[in-house]
This record gives structure tokens, sequence and C-alpha cells, in this order.
């Protein structure tokens, strides 16, 4: 008898993406999407789309879905949290979305120790409005608003997130993760299962950073692209649970 | 009926909310509605419900998108500037259809303005302050017994048509106090059978305003324009007094037509036939009664506002050149004295076509 090693989601639906050859957003949904499988919490997941490439999220994934204005997502997932407090809400938010528009939403969600979780789909990038320069974009790195490379003197310099959440003491679980090759796609998988088991046991505000490669808005070919994302993106941001991990004390 | 209590308009507007079945409010401290979060801090966790202190005016509004998505009776309350801020979330929950009410206690604007009453936000209050073809109600309660009777009204149009509900005051109304009696409630929240709550037994469901197929974001607005027609259709109020042998005709509402109705009875007494219009929803607005009066025997229309003059666009819309409309207004938390109305009454009255503002 065959045994199944490997299926493809129940949450997750068979359809075509609209994403590009070589997107990550395919492997980030599929690591949703076995996570609320895996947990047995499909009925009570509620979904916070954002605004970005991700915004049609509710296409891919099987399960109550709300759609956010711009970097609102946590601010929304907090009203839906509040009203229905043993629903497990979730927030899908790219850079632009989490890290610039809708900062204050984040820190403010993770301050209060929203339980909530938060799948951040960092890429350096914002790619649905064409490739213009995120928060997060590396310094040097070229977008149609940094024709020149992102040059700190007067464009700043790229944000860690992880880091900066890491401080607050309503974060339970802060973790970053990278998609570019399976190793890290397995651990980036334990780090997405790990931030809703941490609503479940209501600890309090998690967040799953993930690496991911825009190769479209980066005009790189995928392969490359994967390559840029083990070799610049990890050196700048580095992975591991910051805080709420396996073994650690929180 | 209970029995009459004296209280402050902010905190008997938030009990009305909370005998209206309201539970959830999500808000921002900005002076003049702050009694408003303060109550609903105290007295919803007695209820079983939730008060969250948001982050921003921006984040509020978002959290009672959310909080409508689950569907709770939520509300939250602000001010001008912070208004101003609601206005991205107002646009998403009438695309979405999410229900919810939204007190206003307007204050002196632009900018930072005043934090002196002022009816100067009509505009935003009732034509969209929003991006995108909706409509938000919007209700201009003159009293406190009329905010308090008006809450639990705002929560059923909200819900029975699935939109955003303003309740568009002044700080007058917040902050003085009055003898208010609440009636005796029943809570009527319809079954929501549209709401994201998980999906147990029964396929998943999105909330969501994007439509990027322009035929189907056409049908969409179309599907809206029709619900607007139907509440317009519905739920128009109005107050009428003294129209009947009026040969000039005020136009006010809210805290402006509490000393209209004094001007009123002032200058009938002085012998001259003076009769008011109040509308009580601002949207949608009484166009119709508003135009009959124009047919009739009355001779000029006098619009007073606190602003430099914004409902009377709607009064000349609905008065379509048919009679002289004139207009008396004060802003920046200037409130209009009785006295300066009525010698305003007597300079139309002497030659209703001099100064017209149509």
């Amino acid at each position: 008898m065959a045994t199944v090693v490997m299926k493809r989601p129940e949450t997750l639906k068979r359809v075509i993406t609209h994403y590009c050859p070589g997107c990550t957003h395919g492997i980030a949904h599929r690591l949703v999407a076995e996570a609320i499988d895996k947990l047995g919490i499909k009925q009570k997941v509620i979904g916070v789309a954002s605004v970005g490439c991700s915004v049609f999220a509710y296409n891919y994934l099987d399960c109550d879905f709300v759609q956010a204005a711009h970097g609102r997502a946590p601010a929304v997932a907090t009203g839906l949290k509040r009203v229905l407090p043993d629903s497990v809400v979730f927030t899908y938010q790219g850079d632009g979305d989490l890290a610039s528009i809708g900062t204050a939403e984040i820190v403010h969600a993770a301050a209060r120790g929203e339980k909530i979780t938060v799948i951040f789909i960092n890429n350096g990038i914002y790619g649905m409005t064409g490739g213009q320069m995120a928060p997060t974009t590396l310094v040097g790195d070229r977008t149609t608003t940094s024709p020149e490379g992102r040059d700190p003197a007067k464009a700043g310099y790229p944000i860690k997130m992880c880091e900066l959440l890491s401080t607050l003491e309503g974060a339970a679980y802060v973790a970053r993760a990278s998609l570019h090759d399976p190793a890290n796609v397995l651990k980036a998988s334990r780090f997405v299962t790990r931030a809703f088991e941490c609503q479940l046991e209501r600890k309090g505000f998690a967040i799953v950073e993930l690496l991911s490669a825009c190769p479209t808005n980066w005009s790189l070919k995928p392969i490359d692209a994967l390559k840029a994302v083990k070799e610049k993106m990890v050196a700048h941001y580095p992975l591991g649970e910051f805080k709420g991990g396996a073994g650690s004390e929180a | 009926m209970g029995e009459k209590v004296l209280m402050k308009g902010n905190e008997a507007i938030a009990e009305a909310a909370i005998r209206a079945g309201c539970r959830y409010f999500f808000g921002y401290p900005i002076t003049p509605q702050n009694e408003i979060p303060e109550y609903m801090a105290r007295r919803l966790p007695q209820v079983g419900g939730v008060f969250l202190q948001a982050e921003s005016e921006v984040a509020a509004i978002n959290m009672v998108y959310g909080a409508a998505a689950a569907g709770g009776r939520v509300m939250t309350s602000s001010s001008g500037p912070g208004i101003s801020l609601k206005q991205e979330g107002l646009s998403y929950m009438a695309g979405a259809e999410l229900p919810c009410v939204v007190v206003n206690m307007v204050r002196a604007g632009p900018g930072l303005g005043g934090i002196q009453a002022a009816q100067s936000d009509y505009f935003q209050a009732t034509k969209g302050g929003g991006h995108g073809d909706y409509r938000l109600v919007v209700y201009g309660p003159a009293s406190i017994q009329e905010a308090v009777d008006l809450m639990a009204h705002a929560f059923d149009v909200a819900d029975r048509y699935r939109t955003p509900v303003m309740l568009l005051g002044d700080g007058m109304l917040g902050q003085m106090m009055e003898p208010v009696e609440f009636p005796d409630y029943q809570v009527n929240i319809p079954v929501k059978d549209w709401i994201t709550n998980g999906a147990s037994g029964r396929p998943a469901r999105v909330i969501s305003s994007i439509f990027l197929k322009p035929e189907e974001l056409d049908a969409h607005c179309w599907a809206m324009k029709r619900k607007y027609e139907e509440i317009a259709e519905n739920e128009t109020r109005v107050e009428c007094l003294g129209l009947d042998d009026a040969d000039f005709c005020l136009v006010a509402y809210g805290t402006t037509a509490r000393i209209c109705r004094s001007v009123m009875e002032k200058a009938r007494e002085s012998g001259l036939r003076v009769g008011l219009i109040r509308p009580i929803s601002l949207w949608p607005f009484p166009t119709n009664t508003i135009r009959e009066v124009a047919s009739g025997n009355v001779k000029a229309f006098l619009t007073v506002e606190m602003s430099t003059g914004q409902m009377i666009e709607d009064v000349m819309l609905a008065v379509n050149g048919k009679k002289p409309v004139h207009f008396y207004g004060k802003t920046g938390g200037m409130v209009p004295a009785p006295r300066d109305i009525l010698a305003k009454l007597r300079v139309v009255a002497d030659d209703p076509e001099k100064g017209r503002m149509n």
C-alpha cells in the first residue's frame, strides 16, 4: 500500500495563482495552509488580506477572509479577534503594508499583545505597484524610486521589523525565516506553525517574517532571485526565533 | 419608560448606545467628545462588552471594520480632525457594506481649528468625506433626548442597510446637560448571514471592497445606489413648525435649529409669520419637504448654520430658484444669537430679493 508523504493542503485551493513565475508567495501560502491543516483550525480561522500582491490571498486560501485597507490589517484583525476571541485570526502582509504605511498598526498590535498571528512577507520592494522602494529595500538596491540605488543619506536605512517588535512585551513570538531553499522552507514551516500555536495558547502577539523573492521587480531570473535572498537579504536580516522560540524562556 | 435623569450629552449618547445593544467601542481621545470613550471604558466591561483605546483614529475605524465583519454591534466617536482620519475606513466600510455607528461631535475647523461647537463638517459628513461612490446616512439631533432616541435607530438603520451611519452633533450637544429619559429598548439585531466568523459547516466567506473588473465594480456601485435610493425613500426625517401660515421659512439643524425655534417664536410675537424646517436626517436630505414649501406661499428662506454656509447648498438645490434663499452664519466656535438671527430675518422680510444667495 502506498503511503502519502506529501499532499496539497486542504486549505490551499486548487487554482492557478496570479503570482509571477519564481515568486515565493506560493510557498508562503502553502506554509500557512499546512499550518492551518496541521492544527485542525480551518473552521475557526479568519484571514485578513492586505494591500499588495497578496491582496487576493483569499482566492488561494480556503477560509474566511476580510480584505483590509493598506497597512490596517492588524487593526482589522484586532476588531475581529475582540469580537470573536475563540477564533484564530491572522494577517498576511507585505513589507510596504506592514513596515511603512502600517507601522503604527503593527507596533501597537504587538504592544497590546493582541492575540493574532502575522505573516510578514519581506521581499524588499513594492511588487504590485511595479517595483518602488520599500522600507526594507537594502542599501544600494535599485528600484524605480531609487534609480541610483538606495542612498541612506537620502532614503534612510532598511527597517528590521523583528528586531524592533521583539523589544515589546506584548510580542510573544517573533521569528524570521527565509524561503530561498528547501531546508529554510522547512524551518519557515515550523515557525509559521509555532506562530499559530502561540495564538491558540493565548500567549500574545506572534509574527513570522519570511524573506521572499520578487524576480520580476528585481529584474532577476527566479534562480538568481533566490540566490539574492540567500546572499544579500539573509546577510542583512538575520534568521531565527527572536522571542518565544523552542527553548527560549518566553 | 424610565425616569428622567440629568446627563451630559456625550454620556447620554454612550448609555443609549449600550442600551441599543452596542457592545464594542474603538476610539481615540479628542475634545469635545472624550466623555464618550471614558463612559464606554467604564460601562462596556460591566455588560460583557469591549472597550479599546486605539493608537489612532485610523486604527480605531479599522478595528470597527473588523468588529463589524465579525458581526459585532460596534461604534466609534470622534470630532473634526479625528473624523478626517476615519474617512479611509468609512469608505472601505461603505464599499464592503459593513454596519457601524460613528458619533461626530463637531468642533470648528479647518485644520486643528478650535474645540468649540460648530457645524462646519456638514459637507464632509453628507457629501462622502472618503473616496468613491458612496453615501453616509447622517442624523443631526437637536437635543440630548433626540440624540438618545436616534442612537437605537442609527444602529438599526446601519444593520438593515449594511451601511455606516453617522450621528452628527456638535461640541455644545456633547458638553451640555439636559434631563433625558431612556426608552424601553427592544434590541433586535437581525441575523447576519454574511459575517466572517470561521467557515464552520459552510463555505468560506470574503468581506472585501475590491472589484478590479470594471463591470463588477460598476454593478456593485449601482447596487449600492439602489440601496441609497431605498434609504432616501424610507429614512428621511424632518420636523416642520409653523409652516401653515408662514411668510418666511427658517432652515436649520441641530443646535442651531433650537436657537431658530426661539427666534421663530419671538418673530411671531412681533407679528412676523415665520416657520421652521428642521432636517433631522441630513443625508438623506428632506429635499421634497423644502421643495413643497418653496412651491407654497412662503416668500423667502433663511438658512442658519454654525458655518460659512454648507447646508444652504442643499436648501438652494431643493428650492431650485423658486424663492430667494438667504444665509446667516457664525463659525469658528461662535454660536448665532437669537437677536442677530431675528435682525437678519427682518432685513429679509423688508426686501426678500436683496442679498439672495440663489
